[in-house]
């Protein structure tokens, strides 16, 4: 009996020996070997010492076609708008190639900071252009249109020349003519650990002292009156209930003390709900009409409040130029043909025609 | 209650849309830089001369002269007739009078929608944890919903074997759930130079906390067999348009702390957070939280990626840049009373507020009311939790008076948080990220509270 007994122990400590075991070591019938295929497909990022760059070349001329099609409408024809995202080009002179540090870094009176004014590796242009850009197409260029389009880049910002062909034989030679390539530091506490020339201080070190600690405070800076409805009435985006409301902004401050207001009420009434949306607006989400068109406001196109004033009941007519595309009618910039299904394209349309009523 | 229920859709009336333009924004600028020194002590001889009738203090809550509150003497009807059934809504929502509790954009800050921000209501939220759909958002290149049954994750590089796995193998992993914050490195950016924006909302809105559930990076890893020996950095890409990728620091996946992670608060994460899997970096601004993640590179070289060479880099006042920036430093922000909002009497008051650090606990938190000359320390609600945002609370009773309401929260590294004037000392005002300044609001005689910044 007792025997036995033993036996069954025996069974179980082995049982638990083996489990332990097989935890520490491998984690059975998760995950399985990447092919090189796969892997090729995903290991796109390309390093500043031009790890993973592919083979090819592109010239500033051929940049320029690609340039104009595809990231004009966004960047401006010589990388200059501002219109979607901050400029690229522009604050670089050829002295900063020379010392590889950006000399309108230094001026705190100089407007804005464009890509190229900060970018201290090529290897991060051509990177980020091949797996984001164009912005509704990302990852549709080829590697040589990459080439080129950095090339071009590089051209406006009078890195290279005209004439200047960019590869992967002579991109490590461009990067030292890059304006602000000796303008970055990474002495710093953000990072936490020693990869970056040791650990250091944080900038500050404020003490928390708790009484007399400094004179009489004065108010600095403060939004101008003006401002006061900017982002919307400030009522609507506090909860109806509690110690505090939001601030009505939609009219002027009041005057007097808090108490002596009048209308003070606990009581709160519900807003009423939202009428549902109009299926248009998901649409005009979904095929990125919103990148470059808004409500109601120039951004790249026309706003849409325009075009319905201009078009009314056009609804054939709308589709129609939606389909094609087409320059002219609201400016230089060209709106490229979409290809958006006929029903959605109709939906918008007659959305637009309709009034696009929000 | 026709009467009241008029003045209240009065008060209530929609927020015309109503944008700063660029005219506009530049005079904002101009006017906060020409100097507003003396506000407070005009704003004072001003609000003290209005106030000529002397000031009893009122009830906010009176006896009707019918001698009963209506809603107290006549029933209601959820009172007084069958409610609604179980399973109604199967995914349930908030009550319809929560409408104003919405994450919002700031007008005028991007052209577009899908490289933009959303800003998290702060001023409504109590607690530590963020509720889900509230989550502060920001996308790069627009935001998808990813069919998880497709979704795949790879790990290359320097690992004996590079390995591919779906959300099934990913899940059948030991998990871990820990409770983190989320900060953007650009939270509180438009102030670095002046006041810019009316509201917690806007000023402190890019910063979330979830209790994410994953496994540690490291597991991963380690069943590729990275060389952990040789590699310092490891790359993290986004399998969304922009792919975006950062260089994350080794001692914080060594250490366990990054996550893979698929859940949030008890759910998947939601489509605009990564579903169905994204990183998580706890202390480290959320650009490196790379979301819909789909491939972890280990390496030896940093990668300076475009999120870390082009944006994301403070500008210091020499004319460089730091690149490479991670930690989310020690800072914090009262919440109630904040910006925008309006104290209807004086008396007494709960002022609560949030503070958290990107390296450890908070271990203290003090608040002012009289813009930083005298402080009390806060009481801190439980739980206290590493990287993760911290609840405060302390009484207040207001007289009526000017108020400048101040909090600095203090870590455990002994960090305290900076003042304005030792920030920019140090970063100069151009620098854009991460802004962990003490935040002020004014609280006015009317009741009215004003986002400023004090000298």
């Amino acid at each position: 009996m007792s025997k036995c007994r033993n036996g069954w122990l025996a069974i179980v400590l082995m049982a638990t020996a083996t489990a332990a075991l097989a935890q520490s070591t491998v984690y059975q019938g998760v995950g399985r070997l990447a092919t090189a295929k796969e892997v090729a497909a995903w290991d796109i990022d390309v390093r500043p010492d031009f790890k993973g760059l592919p083979v090819g070349s592109g010239s500033v001329e051929k940049g320029q076609e690609v340039w104009e099609v595809k990231c004009a409408s966004c960047h401006g024809v010589f990388g200059e708008s501002n219109e979607v995202f901050s400029p690229l080009v522009g604050g670089t002179t050829a002295d900063d190639v020379k010392t590889g540090r950006v000399a309108a870094l230094l001026r705190p009176d100089y407007p804005g900071r464009t890509t190229m004014m900060k970018v201290a590796t090529v290897s991060t242009l051509w990177d980020y252009i091949n797996r984001a850009m164009p912005w509704t197409a990302p990852k549709s260029l080829k590697p040589d249109e990459v080439y080129a389009v950095t090339a071009y880049l590089l051209n406006l910002a009078y890195v290279v020349p005209d004439d200047f062909t960019l590869s992967d034989k002579n991109i490590a030679e461009v990067q030292q003519r890059m304006p602000n390539r000796n303008g970055m530091q990474t002495r710093h506490a953000l990072w936490p650990d020693k990869a970056f020339n040791g650990t250091i201080k944080p900038d500050t070190a404020n003490v928390a002292c708790m009484k007399d600690c400094v004179p009489e405070a004065n108010v600095a800076s403060m939004l101008p009156d003006y401002a006061r409805n900017a982002h919307g009435n400030l009522a609507d985006q506090n909860r109806l209930i509690g110690q505090q409301k939001g601030a009505d902004t939609a009219r002027p401050e009041r005057k007097g003390l808090a108490g002596a207001l009048g209308v003070v009420t606990t009581n709160a009434a519900a807003k009423p709900t939202a009428k549902p949306a109009d299926p248009a607006l998901a649409l005009l989400n979904k095929h990125n009409c919103t990148a470059c068109h808004a409500q109601d406001r120039k951004v790249v196109g026309p706003s849409f409040n325009d075009i319905a004033k201009k078009y009314p009941s056009k609804t054939d007519y709308l589709m129609g130029k939606i389909k094609a595309g087409g320059t002219g009618l609201w400016g230089t910039v060209v709106m490229p043909a979409q290809s958006a299904p006929d029903t959605d394209i109709k939906t918008m349309a007659n959305w637009l025609a309709m009034g696009a009523a929000k | 209650m026709k009467t009241q229920a008029g003045i209240l859709s009065g008060r209530l009336q929609k927020a015309p849309e109503n944008f700063l333009d660029r005219e506009g924004i530049r005079k904002v600028i101009a006017e906060s830089q020409t100097g507003r020194r003396t506000f407070m002590r005009h704003a004072f001889a001003a609000a003290a001369a209005g106030a000529a009738a002397p000031l009893a203090l009122s009830q906010g809550n009176p006896v009707p002269v019918e001698g009963g509150d209506p809603y107290i003497l006549n029933l209601p009807e959820h009172a007084t007739a069958l409610g609604q059934g179980v399973a109604t809504d199967g995914y349930g929502k908030p009550s319809k009078f929560e409408a104003n509790v919405q994450r919002r954009q700031s007008p005028g800050l991007t052209q577009t929608t899908q490289a933009s921000v959303s800003f998290a209501p702060l001023q409504s939220l109590f607690g530590i944890v963020t509720p889900s759909g509230l989550h502060f958002e920001r996308h790069h290149q627009g935001w998808w919903d990813i069919d998880p049954s497709k979704h795949r994750f790879m790990v290359n590089g320097m690992v004996k074997e590079p390995k591919v796995f779906t959300m099934d193998e990913i899940m059948r992993l030991p998990s871990v759930s820990r409770f983190h914050f989320i900060e953007c490195g650009a939270n509180t950016a438009v102030e670095w130079g002046n006041v810019a924006v009316p509201t917690v909302q806007y000023t402190h809105g890019m910063i979330s906390c979830s209790e994410f559930t994953g496994v540690p990076l490291i597991t991963l890893l380690e069943i590729a067999g990275a060389d952990l020996k040789n590699a310092k950095f490891i790359l993290a890409e986004g399998g969304d348009g922009s792919s975006m990728t950062r260089t994350i620091p080794m001692s914080l996946i060594t250490s366990g702390e990054v996550l893979v992670a698929y859940g949030q608060n008890g759910e998947m994460l939601r489509p605009e957070n990564g579903y169905p899997l994204r990183l998580v970096v706890p202390g480290v601004q959320g650009v490196s939280w790379v979301k819909y993640l789909r491939r972890i590179e280990v390496g030896d070289k940093p990668y300076a990626a475009k999120d870390e060479a082009v944006h994301y880099m403070d500008l210091m006042p020499d004319g460089t840049h730091r690149q490479y920036t991670n930690i989310q430093e020690c800072k914090s922000v009262v919440t109630t009373p904040s910006g925008g909002q309006v104290l209807l009497d004086q008396g007494f008051y709960n002022i609560t507020g949030l503070a958290w650090s990107g390296r450890g606990k908070v271990k203290k938190v003090d608040v002012s009311v009289d813009g930083g000359r005298n402080w009390r320390q806060a009481r801190l609600e439980t739980p206290v939790l590493s990287k993760a945002l911290t609840r405060f609370n302390i009484d207040w009773v207001w007289d009526g008076q000017p108020a400048i309401i101040q909090s600095r929260a203090t870590d455990d590294t002994g960090f305290v948080q900076p003042t304005y004037q030792q920030l920019r000392a140090a970063r100069g005002t151009r620098s854009i990220y991460h802004n962990n300044a003490i935040q002020s609001w004014l609280v006015q005689q009317n009741g009215e509270v004003k986002n400023v910044q004090v000298s």
